[in-house]
């Protein structure tokens, strides 16, 4: 073991000695170095990821993620059922912001039949997209506290989470998983007296927002263990696919919501017609990944804030047949989920389901560079790294 | 519409969808100029709807080219996804709709036939890989990807063609250009047993090791629909107890 600091040995053991004891992390010993296994069940982990690190004393020399503890394969369900069947099932892959995972795919249908939601919906539908990503980055701004072994900023974030999952079921029935969207517009209009709730439940988050910044982004210890640590430059970034608050943290200005590739900016959604700004941070550390988000929450609020003052009246679903048949053709529609890019490849035959849904989520990708980021830290920073980069595992294993 | 279509090397697939809006689309027509250029013949087909989207279709030896020259010549710098597809029409049959099922019955793994869409759709008769199939395709496996150039704001989705089930379904990897291709390269290969040449670690991602099989091919039979058929659009199944085989399946149900 390398001694160069005593110090900061004492408390990375202390730490990686806690974590042992209340999250089953199992150490073995090999010839060559040591194997360090993480996982399945851990709490940084979100779910069941299992890291296999490779230590040359504290310093991580190969990390190797297993997955597929939770893989449900979607891909190959989708394709027994009908489009409206599938909505429910994209629900459960990132099960922090449901309602966003519906869209992408609602949206690709659209396109593919051709029709378009009545204004009405596509605004109340960006409504919604904005509340789930308040509701998904709340948790990661507490979240990331406890990683770090402060746990009381995850109390605040479940409370405060509650007041948007609040307004979340009141106006669609269900606190996780909406199925709210529908091919030509929503299910429901807003319940009466919504409006203004919603207004007040943004008060809280924005005071939340601000004790987050009190809490978290200045305290010296966070700065000590997220500054500098993780640092994934914008090229690497971008080459493995990184998207989302993950690539903005690495200085790339790219915002699916105003760059849209795919039909140009707004195509079903209402961004362009929102003032709104894309945050980044040129640092491209953990830190700037927490700070990047914490503004997204603060922006987020700004938009819903506009858009509620904005939803014009009229119908809330386009005409479209009682039985959904999506003509022949392949689309490819992604939106800015909290997550980063979550798109869906759908390739129809012209029947009542699909041929093919290709998923594609935002936290496999996101994941995908933890070999890459893990090599040369040490182990107490794998845990901030994998916290910092934010994923869901139903968003990895599908 | 007008001439937006109109640049793909074969008249086949390059109908013009019945959603466009946009008439001209410079910025997607110039790229496929481009990419016309520098591939010459590796670039089998190409589908263009103006204002939305750019498929190409290159030759199976051109896959891992193509993605070098859109990262370090077209500034593609995002690696968006990688997947594969099975174009043979399921032969446990479309569970859900008997008209189009009929309609693929008796056709090759190469269906080219005029397959009579259900809807209103305007494409007409699409040769190639299967109905529905942007830039065509000549064989059951096709590698598919897509990579976003942020100078630009545009991307492009890349096929290629793979090979038939008693081929060896290689194609090369795109692990060199775009590291990220890494991950979604071995879900590929265990989903739809393609193999990348030149992966740095071609090995199971989701399945156990001794896994057998590929789930995604469309052969490979997703039991608990063999066992038990899903409802489908309209509930036209016998309650609980109504039908004699039922009962047992409804008493498990209620237990569950």
């Amino acid at each position: 073991m390398t001694a160069t600091q005593p110090n900061v040995d004492r408390r990375q053991l202390s730490y990686i000695a806690a974590q042992a004891a209340d999250a089953r992390v199992n150490v073995e010993l090999e010839a060559e170095g040591m194997t360090l296994n993480i996982g399945p069940q851990h709490p940084a982990t979100h779910g069941t990821l299992r890291l296999v690190v490779r230590l040359d004393g504290e310093q991580v020399i190969e990390a190797d993620p297993i997955m597929g503890y939770m893989h449900r394969g979607y891909e190959k369900l989708v394709e027994v059922r009908t489009y409206p069947q599938i909505n429910t099932l994209v629900n459960r892959i990132d099960w922090l912001g449901s309602f966003a995972n519906e869209v992408p795919f609602i949206l690709a249908c659209e396109q593919l039949m051709g029709i378009e939601a009545p204004p009405r919906a596509q605004w109340i539908r960006t409504l919604f997209f904005e509340l789930s990503r308040i509701a998904n980055l709340t948790l990661f701004l507490g979240d990331m506290g406890v990683q770090l072994g402060a746990v009381t900023p995850v109390f605040y974030a479940f409370r405060d989470r509650e007041h948007i999952l609040n307004q979340i079921e009141s106006a669609t029935g269900g606190r996780f998983h909406p199925n709210f969207d529908r091919i030509g517009g929503l299910k429901d209009d807003l319940p009466a007296g919504w409006v203004d709730e919603t207004r007040r439940a943004l008060g809280q988050i924005r005071k939340f927002c601000d004790v987050m910044e009190d809490l978290i982004v200045g305290n010296e210890i966070f700065e000590a263990r997220t500054r500098g640590i993780g640092v994934i430059p914008a090229d690497v970034a971008l080459s493995y696919g990184l998207s989302g608050a993950n690539v903005r943290a690495s200085g790339v200005d790219w915002d699916l919501r105003r760059d849209n590739p795919v039909g140009g900016p707004g195509a079903g959604l209402v961004y362009d017609k929102l003032d709104w700004k894309v945050w980044t941070h040129p640092d491209g550390d953990s830190f700037a990944r927490y700070w990047v988000r914490l503004q997204e929450v603060r922006e987020a609020c700004h938009m819903v804030d506009q858009l509620l003052d904005s939803i014009p009246a009229g119908p809330i679903m386009a005409k479209v047949p009682r039985i959904i048949k999506v003509p022949e053709g392949e689309a490819y529609v992604a939106t800015e989920n909290p997550l980063g890019e979550m798109g869906y490849y759908v390739v129809s035959q012209g029947g009542l389901e699909p041929f093919r849904v290709k998923i594609r989520s935002a936290s496999f990708s996101n994941m995908s560079i933890t070999p890459w980021v893990l090599k040369g830290t040490y182990v107490p920073d794998v845990i901030t790294i994998l916290a910092s980069l934010y994923f869901i595992l139903g968003d990895i294993d599908r | 519409m007008p001439s937006a279509d109109t640049e793909s090397p074969e008249a086949g697939a390059g109908t013009t969808d019945a959603g466009e809006e946009a008439a001209v689309d410079e910025g997607r027509s110039a790229l496929l100029e481009a990419l016309t250029t520098e591939l010459g013949d590796a670039l089998l087909d190409s589908h263009l709807i103006a204002g939305k989207d750019l498929w190409i279709r290159v030759g199976t030896e051109a896959w891992a080219s193509t993605a070098d020259y859109l990262r370090n010549r077209q500034r593609f710098r995002f690696f968006d996804f990688l997947s594969a597809i099975d174009w043979m029409p399921s032969p446990y049959g479309r569970s859900l709709d008997a008209a189009v099922d009929n309609i693929l019955e008796g056709k090759s793994l190469v269906g080219d036939g005029e397959a009579e869409d259900g809807g209103d759709s305007a494409a007409g008769a699409v040769s190639g890989a299967g109905a529905g199939a942007y830039a065509g395709g000549e064989t059951r496996f096709q590698v598919f990807a897509r990579v976003y150039s942020l100078t630009t704001k545009l991307g492009v989705t890349i096929k290629a063609d793979v090979g038939n089930l008693g081929d060896p379904l290689q194609v090369g990897t795109w692990t060199g250009t775009y590291p990220g291709a890494d991950w979604h390269e071995r879900e590929a290969y265990e989903m739809f047993g393609i193999t990348f040449v030149g992966h740095p670690g071609l090995r199971k991602l989701y399945l156990p090791g001794d896994f057998e099989g590929h789930p995604m091919r469309k052969d490979f039979p997703l039991l608990a629909r063999l066992i038990k058929p899903w409802p489908g659009i309209v509930d036209v199944e016998p309650m609980p107890g109504a039908a004699d085989e039922g009962g047992g399946d409804a008493a498990a149900e209620g237990d569950a």
